[in-house]
């Protein structure tokens, strides 16, 4: 076969189909590889979201349960408590009341009371000083500056109802808000709305 | 070679040994005026050969599990016979191995080594120089000590920066939610097979690539337009014997002494090397006080925290992200950067020689800051000398262009 009587045109169909073909074929073979590289089924359901029935909470009663390998601690608040939040005395004793470190907390935290609904407050309870679990104190106490709060016992950190981080504390930032959904009675963390 | 014996001749007539030797060893002429910063790509070798030696022998022992990490290291250097000697040999072989780049890179810049006809060479090197920045992460990462954990948390975190896909992104590199088993097994898997193939594929490239073009020199002279009546360079030599056992075996020999001295005597480096946070195995809920990577990425990590405030839509934890991918991606694109008619510094013009001395500053500068808490004052240094950083590149091809550079002599000058 010379130059002249080949149909180019067909060769460079031929040409360009196959480099497509075996273009969508790479891919395809690529899938399984990229695919395993995705948190397995195990580790899904240990790092998966975690569902916490929120219909029978008590005011100042603490509901710990496990997140990601981290204690998550859920909180129901008073009015009077969540009326102490916003007080200008409290802001001036805090670190950062403005909540300027945007990565301890959601978007949608991002208020005096750093949770979704006032009265729920949803906190992971890992001390952001060196990591040991902080202890609600819900009752107001002399110690507490007046006011419930969390009470770290490894090195006296403490922080308000709200995991904010009090200005005499060795921890620096305010205690980490999860993202979370409540759908009814069902407060679903690990998920963003 | 001609008195070659029929063995030789039977294979030579199968397999291109003889030839291959002779263009890559004996008659592969290099300048005669190669000075101390032309040893440095030998002793990358070795330190290469090093690793992977080391390496084979540290994975028969090593456990890739987050307990078993630890555990398992522990276990080679107290209880496996001279197990301790092959860790630090390795552990400090990562250290050396970034020493000796750095150096051979710093030849390149100054000597225009990486000018046309060898911007190949550059790009395979700085290719060499990525996937060694790779190993030497993961490398760091599968002990799951302290530091291992925490590095890896906050450097996969930077993929999390990219927009829209990065949250998802981490979650893939990573294997889980947070950095674990799963991530460690990867990485331990990339560090051992995949990166090493890799890194032995361009380094391949790398030494193909300049053997074909052959050597630079100190002068930045072309030595193959002078050839004598047997079409070999006046100013050459062959490379063999007389760099291989006349230069680079002395250099090996201080270079051994050195690497020797720290493995015996300093294996942790005085923490600059093995943080001593590392021997602490990883606890993924106690933030270590203050978390710094190994210093040979001390640079880029500067770059990476100099970026503290927000460039228009472009928040700072992005824009740092960029800027670190920037200062390694603009170190490929060097060779078309520099617009000069000459190689070496030693004919460049004020402004070339002042640039370069300053990068060397802004550099070393970095790599030290990044190693070092990010306050108040250490972060204004480090955005100035991340601005000389990358005005060095920046700004290249007009000082190159316009300075005034001496004549080049004909022939090598020593």
């Amino acid at each position: 076969m010379n130059q002249d009587d080949s149909n180019l045109g067909r060769r460079r169909f031929l040409l360009v189909s196959m480099a497509g073909i075996g273009g969508v074929g790479m891919v395809g073979a690529a899938v399984p590889f990229v695919a395993a590289w995705n948190p397995s089924e195990r580790a899904k359901a240990l790092g998966g979201p975690t569902s916490i029935d929120i219909g029978k909470l008590e005011v100042g009663r603490l509901v710990v349960d496990a997140w990601r390998g981290s204690p998550v601690y859920v909180v129901k608040r008073s009015p009077e408590m969540i009326a102490a939040l916003s007080e200008e005395a409290v802001k001036k004793l805090l670190k950062d009341p403005e909540l300027k470190d945007t990565a301890q907390q959601p978007d949608f935290a991002n208020n005096d009371y750093r949770s979704l609904n006032p009265e729920l407050l949803v906190l992971v309870g890992v001390c952001t000083h060196l990591g040991c679990a902080p202890k609600l104190r819900a009752e107001p106490e002399a110690d507490m500056y007046g006011y419930g709060g969390f009470y770290c016992p490894c090195h006296g950190s403490k922080f308000d109802l709200a995991g904010r981080v009090y200005k005499s504390s060795p921890a620096g930032k305010n205690l980490l808000v999860p993202p979370y959904v409540v759908e009814g009675s069902k407060l679903i963390i690990g998920v963003e709305a | 070679m001609s008195d070659k014996n029929s063995i030789m001749q039977w294979v030579d007539a199968r397999l291109p040994i003889t030839s291959a030797y002779e263009k890559h060893m004996s008659k592969y002429y290099a300048p005669k005026n190669f000075n101390f910063w032309y040893v440095f790509g030998i002793l990358a070798m070795v330190v290469l050969v090093n690793q992977i030696l080391t390496g084979v022998w540290l994975t028969m022992f090593f456990e890739a599990t987050p307990g078993g990490g630890p555990e398992s290291l522990e276990y080679i250097r107290r209880e496996v016979p001279l197990g301790w000697l092959i860790q630090a040999l390795h552990a400090v072989g990562a250290s050396m191995f970034f020493i000796v780049i750095y150096m051979h890179m710093f030849r390149g810049v100054m000597y225009g080594s990486y000018q046309k006809p060898r911007e190949l060479i550059w790009v395979f090197g700085m290719a060499i120089y990525l996937v060694l920045m790779a190993e030497g992460f993961m490398g760091y990462v599968i002990p799951w000590g302290q530091m291992s954990f925490w590095g890896a948390k906050v450097i996969v975190s930077l993929v999390g920066a990219l927009p829209l896909i990065g949250d998802d992104l981490v979650i893939w590199v990573q294997g889980d939610y947070i950095p674990s088993g799963a991530t460690q097994s990867r990485f331990f898997s990339l560090h051992v097979i995949a990166l090493p193939l890799v890194l032995c594929l361009l380094v391949f490239l790398h030494i193909l690539a300049l053997h074909e073009v052959g050597s630079n020199n100190p002068d930045g002279i072309d030595i193959k337009k002078r050839l004598d009546s047997k079409g070999v360079p006046v100013d050459g030599i062959p490379f063999h014997p007389y760099y291989t056992l006349g230069k680079d075996m002395v250099g090996l020999i201080i270079f051994l002494i050195i690497f020797l001295g720290f493995v015996f005597f300093m294996p942790e480096g005085g923490g600059y090397f093995l943080e001593h946070a590392n021997f602490e195995p990883a606890n993924p809920l106690k933030t270590p006080e203050h978390i710094a990577p190994t210093w040979y990425f001390g640079t880029f990590y500067s770059i990476l925290r100099a970026i503290t405030f927000d460039i228009g839509p472009i928040p700072s934890k992005l824009g740092g992200v960029i800027a670190m991918g920037g200062a390694i991606a603009i170190l490929f694109v060097l060779p078309w950067l520099d617009r000069s008619p000459v190689r070496s510094w030693r004919y460049k013009g004020w402004m070339s020689k002042v640039a370069i001395v300053l990068f060397a500053i802004a550099f070393v500068t970095l790599m030290k800051l990044g190693t070092m808490p990010a306050t108040k004052g250490a972060t204004i240094l480090a955005q100035v000398c991340t601005a000389i950083y990358f005005l060095f590149f920046l700004a290249m091809p007009f000082y190159t262009k316009f300075e005034k550079c001496k004549p080049v002599p004909e022939r090598l000058t020593k």
